[in-house]
């Protein structure tokens, strides 16, 4: 186990991530999109702490934030979700055209 | 090869096929549990690498969180019971091409970096010290994380409810119309239409 391999598989993680959230149509699904991609930074996090700062607390407190973005992202999301389907009854994301007229 | 190497190989596996597969199953739900599965992958290998704070609590707050999630997607499924094929996407052949190519960069710019190689001392006490960061030195930041999550329960909460007894939240913030007395600029209601 090399910082090489487990930064490959945070890449794979990431590169999943980014498929999700660019192809999925439903916004709930865009949004596992989101956090596998914030799966694969929380690896890549850990990684470089366990393997460049020999033990340092600092790097974990980064991984904590990461957490905490992580929560935020999904209430957040969560909750626009909800706001967006009560006053369009859109749960797509072909269903908000908005902005492109 | 040693029993850490196969089980890092085993659980990185594990972690990259069951967050494929949330992409591909035909249930929502499903969805979800596997990406939970692929979270607790992650956990298990932050085990392996010597943060077991982080890792154990990946798996519980992932464990708790999926659950919820599946929860909403039981609220917006599409395809009750994953009982149909499954395939709501667009762009799909750019979305794949630009996942793979990110995996691909990335990739290419770590096998490129000489990377560091000095793992963590078995015998550290890294709870310990994460513990006295936390309510030490890092303190301020440990505390700015609880109050981002306060500020996020209030605009969920705000974001979420129905409207108020004064109406609609967006009433009177109409765009201005584009003509002089004419009716609201951008989206036309779906029933005037």
């Amino acid at each position: 186990m090399t910082l090489a391999a487990v930064l490959i598989v945070s890449a794979a993680l990431i590169g999943i991530g980014i498929y999700g959230a660019l192809s999925q149509q439903s916004f709930v699904m865009l949004m596992m999109g989101l956090e596998l991609m914030l799966n694969g930074v929380l690896l890549a996090v850990i990684g470089f702490w366990s393997f460049g700062l020999g033990g340092a607390p600092e790097g974990q407190l980064l991984a904590i934030v990461v957490m905490a973005v992580m929560a935020v992202e999904m209430a957040i999301g969560f909750a626009l979700v909800v706001a967006v389907y009560r006053k369009r009854q859109a749960d797509m994301t072909e269903s908000l055209t908005t902005l492109r007229r | 090869m040693e029993v850490k190497d196969l089980a890092f190989f085993v659980l990185a596996a594990s972690a990259v096929w069951t967050g494929w597969r949330v992409f591909r199953v035909d249930s929502m739900v499903r969805a979800s549990f596997s990406l939970m599965l692929s979270f607790i992958a992650v956990g298990l290998i932050m085990l392996l690498l010597a943060a077991p704070y982080i890792g154990i609590a990946t798996v519980f707050m992932m464990a708790v969180e999926m659950m919820v999630m599946a929860l909403f997607m039981v609220m917006f499924m599409m395809n009750p019971a994953g009982l149909n094929p499954m395939w709501m996407v667009h762009q799909h052949r750019l979305a794949a091409a630009t996942g793979f190519i990110t995996f691909a960069a990335l990739t290419i710019a770590v096998l490129l970096s000489d990377l560091p190689g000095n793992p963590v001392d078995p015998a550290k006490p890294v709870i310990h010290d994460l513990g006295v960061e936390l309510l030490g030195n890092s303190m301020l930041i440990f505390e700015t994380a609880g109050i981002t999550l306060l500020a996020t329960m209030v605009g969920t909460v705000i974001l979420s409810s129905r409207s108020g007894r004064y109406g609609p939240a967006d009433e009177g913030s109409l765009p201005p119309p584009l003509t002089p007395g004419g009716r609201p600029a951008g989206r036309v209601p779906e029933d005037e239409e």
